[in-house]
This record gives structure tokens, sequence and C-alpha cells, in this order.
């Protein structure tokens, strides 16, 4: 099963939608819930980082008997030093993004800690995908 | 303990998502960061905070969350309280601090 989402960059008000309706998809198809929950939210933190960071993206999910596999990619800043943007705490957004209780530094973390893979591709000036696989057992 | 129980016992205001009162509450989490709350809260917890935006609600419902209670007066925006409405997920509110209603809180539940 294949789904795709748009985003757009600095749209805050609709951040989560597509990981809500993923959630609603996943819940009906039977998926165990601990791991639905693990799924929205590394899909979430994905999604507030392209409206956050970045101008516009796309997100497509795969959905396939064995695995859960979240593509998002972005037209946007690129990420320059992915190592760094990994480090817990680290954050470049603004001041009005973290008065929202974004920008805690703690999205890309909390994407390794709840995916099975995690796999990110970044041209600085460009955009960024992120890769994120989640198994099924 | 109930959601309703809760509010009974620490007079608590409700402001939307009249539909949830009836949930299990397990526990509670206090933060005003999401990311921190959509790695660190559990199942069933109220989330105690001063956000109010709408992403309060996203955060809550894909954590599936009992309950949020906003400190200090604050009130929901209005895309927030409908949200909490379609999810069935209350708001709650209080004129203490996020200490002073945690410490109730805390006590009310391990009682
Ligand atoms: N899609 C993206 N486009 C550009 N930069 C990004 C993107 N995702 C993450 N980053 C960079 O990595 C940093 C850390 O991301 P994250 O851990 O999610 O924390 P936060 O979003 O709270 O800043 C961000 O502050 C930003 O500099
Ligand atoms: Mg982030």
């Amino acid at each position: 099963m294949h789904f795709q989402y748009s985003i757009e960059g600095g749209d805050f008000s609709r951040a989560g939608n597509a990981s809500s309706q993923l959630k609603k998809l996943l819940k009906q198809l039977n998926v165990d819930s601990q791991l639905i929950k693990r799924i929205v939210v590394a899909l979430y933190e994905g999604e507030v980082n392209i409206v956050a960071h970045a101008h516009r993206g796309t997100i497509d999910v795969d959905i396939e008997p064995d695995k859960v596999f979240i593509r998002l990619s972005d037209e946007g800043p690129g990420i320059p030093d992915i190592k760094q943007a990994m480090k817990e705490g680290y954050s470049t957004a603004s001041q009005k993004v973290r008065e929202m209780g974004f920008g805690a530094g703690m999205g890309l973390p909390n994407m390794l800690k709840n995916a099975d893979k995690l796999n990110i591709e970044s041209e600085p000036g460009k955009g960024t995908i992120v890769e994120l696989t989640t198994l099924l057992r | 303990m109930k959601v309703s129980q809760i509010i009974k016992e620490l007079n608590l205001i409700v402001f939307s998502g009249n539909g949830g009162l009836e949930k299990e509450v397990s526990g509670g989490y206090v933060s005003d960061l999401l990311s921190d709350v959509m790695g660190n809260a559990s199942e069933n917890e109220i989330w105690i905070t001063l956000q109010t935006h709408k992403n309060v609600m996203a955060v809550a419902s894909l954590k599936d969350l009992a309950a949020v209670i906003l400190v200090k007066g604050l009130r929901p925006d209005k895309d927030t309280l409908d949200e909490s409405n379609n999810e069935d997920l209350p708001i709650l509110g209080t004129s203490l601090t996020a200490f002073e209603i945690s410490g109730k809180l805390y006590n009310l539940i391990n009682k």
C-alpha cells in the first residue's frame, strides 16, 4: 500500500496530519499499538522538521506485510553536518519556533530511537531526504 | 483513577473533549517541549504544560495521552479546542503553576 502527503514549510497548523492519518490506517490494519506509536513518533518529528526547517516536502509511505517504509524528501537549506544535527540538543530553530516548544534538538534523536533504520541524505542549499524503516513483527 | 475524578479532586476547568472524561489515568508528564513529550510520555498519562497551540493536540493524540492540563490560567487556542473535541481528548485548566498542580496530581494518583 502506498500513500503520499505534501507539506508546506512554516505551516505548523497542519504538522502532524500525515502522522495522524497513518496512525488510523495502521490501527485498521491491526498493527501492534506500541509499534504504531514508534512509527508515528518518528514520522511526526520528520513532519515537524520539514515545517520548521525546509520550504516544502513530500512524504511517501509504503506499507508492506513485513515493514513500513517512510521517505521524507524536502526542498530546503539541507543539513551541512548530519553528525552534528543528530546530537541531542543541537538545533538551529528560530526563537519563535522554540517558544512553541519545538527546537529542543530532540527530533532526529527521537527518530533514531523509534525507527529500526534511519537513513539521512542531504545536499546543502537543495534539500534533505530522510528514510525511516520499521519492521513489523 | 478516571479523568473525571481528577477534575473533581483538583478543581480543574474542562475546556473541551468531554467525550474523554471517563478515561483511566496512569500517571503524569510535565514538559513544554513537544519532542520531549513525544519521546518520553506514556499512554494514558496526563500532560501538564503551558503550550496552548494546536500541535499540543497532535502530540497528545499520537501518544494516546489521557488529557492535557493547561497551567497558570492559560486557555487553549480555538483550533486546539476544536481538535480536542474531535478527538475526545480533554483539555483541562488550572490557575495553579506547573509545580503546584504536579505536586497535587502526584499525591492524588499515588494515594
Ligand atoms: N529537513 C531538514 N532540513 C534542514 N535542516 C534540518 C532538517 N531536519 C533537521 N535539520 C537540522 O537538524 C537540526 C536538529 O534537528 P532536530 O533533532 O529535529 O531538532 P530541532 O528540529 O528541534 O531543531 C535542526 O535544528 C536543523 O538545523
Ligand atoms: Mg526537529
